[in-house]
C-alpha cells in the first residue's frame, strides 16, 4: 500500500506523510472506521474497551451507531441484527466475552451475515489474567462455536497491521458473507508505534453484493461455483426468512438431507475454494534457512528480532508467520518447511499452532525424515511476552546438537 | 374488526410455502398469530417495512408463516437482534414474539435493559406457563405446586409477574390479556405498535397437550373458559377479596406514558454533534 496519508492537520500538505504515534486497539478502531463501519455494539472488557471508547465518541460524528449492550451475547447479536438491516457492523472483546459470543458467533456464520468481531487475547483460561497477553484463543477462535462451522481468522502483528488488518476483515466477511474474528493480544493492542497509515482512497473496500433480481426470484442463500451470492437487507423489499435451524435457499427451515448437505458444503466450501484468497503468510529470511521459527502476532515480532540478531552471528533462520491463523495455511507451510531440519514454534499458550504443524509436517515427512527433523515447542502462558533472548537460546541449543 | 377479511390475513400469510403450522392442536398461538395480523391490517403497514424477529421455543416459530422481514434467532437472544435492527434502521417496524422461558429466563438480561433503553420494540410474549417444545419442563412462570418434567413433586420456584418485570425496568407500555380474549389482544397489539417506546403484550396461552395434561387443566376448551374466568380486569381485581383473588390475575393495560425513545434520541445527538462539527468548519 502506498505509503501517504491524509493528513490531520489543516495547514500541513495534504500528500505530506505523516507518521502517528498509535496503539493497537486505537488502529483497529481505525481501520474499521475507515473500512465503512456503520454498527457497534460491545460491552467493557479489558484489554479491549479502548475500541469501543474511541468509536463511541467517532461513530455518532459519522452517522454511524454505538451502543453498548448489557452484555457480549447481546453485543454479537445487535451486530449481527445491524448486519442483517444492512450496516457494516462490529464488536470486539477479549476471552471471557469471545466465549461468551461463541453462540453468536455460529449463527452468524450459519445464517452467513457478515461481520467482524475483534478478539483482544488475555491471559486464561476464565478470567486469568486480564492485563497480560497470550495466544491462548487460537484454537477456540476455529473450533469454538459448536457444530462444523468455517473460520477465516486474521492476526496481525504491528500497529500498522492492525489497521490493515481490521480493513482485510470487513472486506473479507462482506465478500464472503461470514463472521470474520480479527485477534489480537494485550500487548499489541496497547502498543503504541508511529504509524503511516495509508490513504484510504487507494485501499480496496469490499461491500457485499446487492441482490439484482425481482423480489419474487430473490433466493437469500444462492450457490454458485464461486459462493459469493447476493445478500439483499431487511427493509428492501426482499422479505426473506432467516433462521438458524438448517435452511433451503430461501432461508426456509428443512431437515431433508439433501438440502442440508448442501448447504452445509457451501459454508465448508466458500472457505475451503478461497485459500489462495484468504492465506497470507509472511516468510522472512527463509530462503537459506535450515532453521525455521514459525511463529504468529507478538511473538512472531521477538522471533523477527531473534532471526536478526542470530543472521548476524551467520546461523541460518528465518521466520514463517501467518497473518491468516484460519484457515490454517497448510500448503504454503508445506512448501516453506518441507526442507527445513528444524521448525521452532513459539507460542503464548499450551501448545496450540505447533499442534497444527506437526499435523502439517506429519503429512509430508516420512518416517525416515522424522529422525532427522525436529519440530520444538516453545510454550509459554504466565502472561510474560516470549523474548527474542528465549527464541536465541532455544535455536542455539538446536545448533549445538547438529 | 370484523371487516378484516380472509383475503387480508392470507395477504401476510406466506400460505402457500409454510403451511401446515408445527403448534399442536389447542394450541393459543394461531389465535395470536391472528391478532397480530389484523393489529397489522388494521394499521395498514407496509409489509416490507415490518421486522418480526423470534427467539427459541413454540411461540417463536411464528416468524417462518408471515411474509414480513422474519428473524428466528437464538435462544433468549430476540430482543438483542431486534434491538441492532431497529437501531441501525429506527423507520422499521420491529416486532419481537417470544415466550415466558424465552424472554424472562434465558433472555430475561436483553428483556429487562430494552425495557429500561425504552427502544421502539413491540414484544409480543406468549406466556404458555412451561417450556413447549423441549417436552414440558418449568419456566419461570410455571405457578407454585405445578407439575412439569422437570418438577415431578411440584414447582417450588416462586413465579415471574412478567407485566410487574417489564414496568420496573422501565416499559413505557405494558399490558396483559389472554388468548381467549382475541379481539382484546388484537387491540392491545395495535396500540402498542402505534405506542412510541418499549411496548409488552404479554398473552396468556393455553397448552393442553403438555401444561394442560400434566397439570389436569382439561382440554384446550376448557382451558379456554379458565382464561375467560380467571383473567379479570385490573380495575375488577382490586375490588376482590383475598379469597377471590386466588388463581385469578390481572389483565387489561397497566401502564401507557410517554418518555424519550431511544433510538430518536441517539438520532438527536447525531445531528447534534454533526451541526457542531459543520459550525466548525
Amino acid at each position: 500500500m502506498p505509503k501517504v496519508r491524509r493528513s490531520e492537520s489543516k495547514e500541513s500538505n495534504k500528500n505530506e506523510i505523516v507518521p502517528v504515534l498509535m496503539q493497537g486497539n486505537e488502529a483497529i478502531a481505525r481501520g474499521a472506521l475507515d473500512a465503512g463501519l456503520d454498527f457497534f455494539a460491545g460491552y467493557p472488557i479489558t484489554p479491549s474497551t479502548e475500541i469501543a471508547e474511541i468509536l463511541a465518541h467517532q461513530l455518532p460524528r459519522r452517522g454511524g451507531k454505538f451502543i453498548q449492550m448489557e452484555d457480549e451475547i447481546a453485543s454479537i447479536a445487535a451486530i449481527v441484527g445491524a448486519s442483517l438491516t444492512g450496516a457494516k457492523a462490529m464488536t470486539a472483546t477479549s476471552g471471557p466475552g469471545f466465549s461468551l459470543m461463541m453462540e453468536g458467533i455460529g449463527y452468524a456464520k450459519m445464517i452467513e451475515t457478515p461481520c467482524v468481531v475483534v478478539n483482544v487475547m488475555r491471559g486464561g483460561p476464565s478470567t486469568g489474567l486480564p492485563t497480560s497477553p497470550s495466544q491462548g484463543d487460537l484454537m477456540q477462535s476455529r473450533w469454538g462455536s459448536h457444530g462444523d462451522a468455517p473460520a477465516i481468522v486474521l492476526y496481525p502483528d504491528s500497529v500498522l497491521e492492525s489497521y490493515e488488518l481490521t480493513i482485510r476483515a470487513f472486506n473479507l466477511a462482506e465478500k464472503y458473507r461470514t463472521c470474520v474474528v480479527l485477534l489480537s493480544d494485550e500487548v499489541l493492542a496497547h502498543m503504541r508505534e508511529a504509524v503511516t497509515l495509508p490513504d484510504i482512497k487507494e485501499v480496496k473496500m469490499i461491500s457485499r453484493i446487492k441482490p439484482n433480481v425481482p423480489p419474487e426470484w430473490y433466493r437469500h442463500y444462492e450457490n454458485n461455483p464461486k459462493y459469493r451470492s447476493p445478500l439483499a437487507s431487511y427493509g428492501e423489499g426482499y422479505r426473506f426468512h432467516v433462521t438458524g435451524l438448517a435452511h433451503d435457499p430461501y432461508g426456509f427451515p428443512t431437515s431433508r438431507p439433501d438440502e442440508v448437505s448442501v448447504m452445509m458444503n457451501r459454508l465448508r466450501n466458500k472457505v475451503r475454494h478461497h485459500i489462495n484468497d484468504l492465506v497470507q503468510i509472511e516468510s522472512f529470511m527463509m530462503e537459506d534457512a535450515t532453521t525455521a521459527i514459525f511463529a504468529a502476532g507478538i511473538t512472531a515480532r521477538a522471533a523477527k528480532s531473534a532471526v536478526r540478531q542470530l543472521r548476524r552471528s551467520g546461523k541460518r533462520v528465518g521466520l514463517l508467520r501467518p497473518l491468516t491463523i484460519w484457515p490454517f495455511p497448510d500448503d504454503a507451510i508445506r512448501q516453506h518447511l518441507i526442507n527445513k531440519k528444524t521448525i521452532i514454534v513459539p507460542e503464548m499458550n499450551q501448545g496450540q499452532l505447533s499442534l497444527e504443524i506437526k499435523r502439517v509436517m506429519g503429512s509430508v515427512w516420512n518416517y525416515a525424515s522424522l529422525k532427522t527433523r525436529k519440530i520444538i515447542e516453545i510454550r509459554k502462558c504466565n502472561g510474560e511476552l516470549i523474548t527474542p533472548g528465549e527464541i536465541i537460546s532455544a535455536v542455539k541449543e538446536v545448533k549445538k546438537d547438529e | 374488526m370484523s371487516s378484516i377479511s380472509q383475503k387480508t390475513i392470507h395477504h401476510y400469510l406466506r400460505h402457500k410455502k409454510k403451511f401446515p403450522h408445527v403448534w399442536c392442536p389447542g394450541c393459543s398461538n394461531g389465535i395470536v398469530l391472528g391478532a397480530v395480523i389484523r393489529a397489522i391490517a388494521e394499521l395498514k403497514y407496509d409489509k416490507d417495512n415490518i421486522a418480526m424477529v423470534s427467539g427459541i421455543g413454540c411461540s417463536s416459530r411464528m416468524p417462518v408463516y408471515v411474509d414480513f422481514n422474519t428473524l428466528h434467532t437464538l435462544h433468549g437472544r430476540a430482543i438483542a437482534y431486534a434491538t441492532g435492527i431497529k437501531f441501525y434502521k429506527p423507520e422499521m417496524k420491529v416486532i419481537v414474539v417470544t415466550g415466558d422461558g424465552d424472554a424472562t429466563a434465558i433472555g430475561g438480561n436483553h428483556f429487562i435493559h430494552a425495557a429500561r433503553r425504552n427502544i421502539d420494540l413491540t414484544v409480543i410474549l406468549i406466556n404458555n406457563n412451561i417450556y413447549g417444545m423441549t417436552g414440558g419442563q418449568y419456566s419461570p412462570t410455571t405457578a407454585l405446586g405445578d407439575r412439569s418434567t422437570t418438577t415431578p413433586y411440584g414447582n417450588i420456584d416462586p413465579v415471574f409477574d412478567i407485566c410487574e418485570l417489564a414496568m420496573g425496568s422501565g416499559a413505557t407500555f405494558v399490558a396483559r390479556t389472554t388468548a381467549y380474549h382475541a379481539l382484546e389482544a388484537q387491540a392491545f397489539i395495535k396500540r402498542a405498535l402505534e405506542h412510541k417506546g418499549f411496548s409488552l403484550v404479554e398473552i396468556m396461552s393455553a397448552c393442553p397437550v403438555i401444561y394442560g395434561r400434566l397439570n389436569h387443566k382439561g382440554d384446550a376448551v376448557e382451558m379456554m373458559k379458565q382464561m375467560k374466568e380467571n383473567a379479570v380486569p385490573i380495575a375488577a381485581y382490586e375490588k376482590l377479596i383475598e379469597e377471590e383473588k386466588k388463581n385469578k390475575y390481572r389483565r387489561g393495560i397497566f401502564r401507557q406514558i410517554e418518555s424519550p425513545e431511544y433510538t430518536e434520541q441517539y438520532q438527536n445527538l447525531i445531528y447534534s454533534l454533526q451541526e457542531k462539527q459543520g459550525v466548525q468548519e
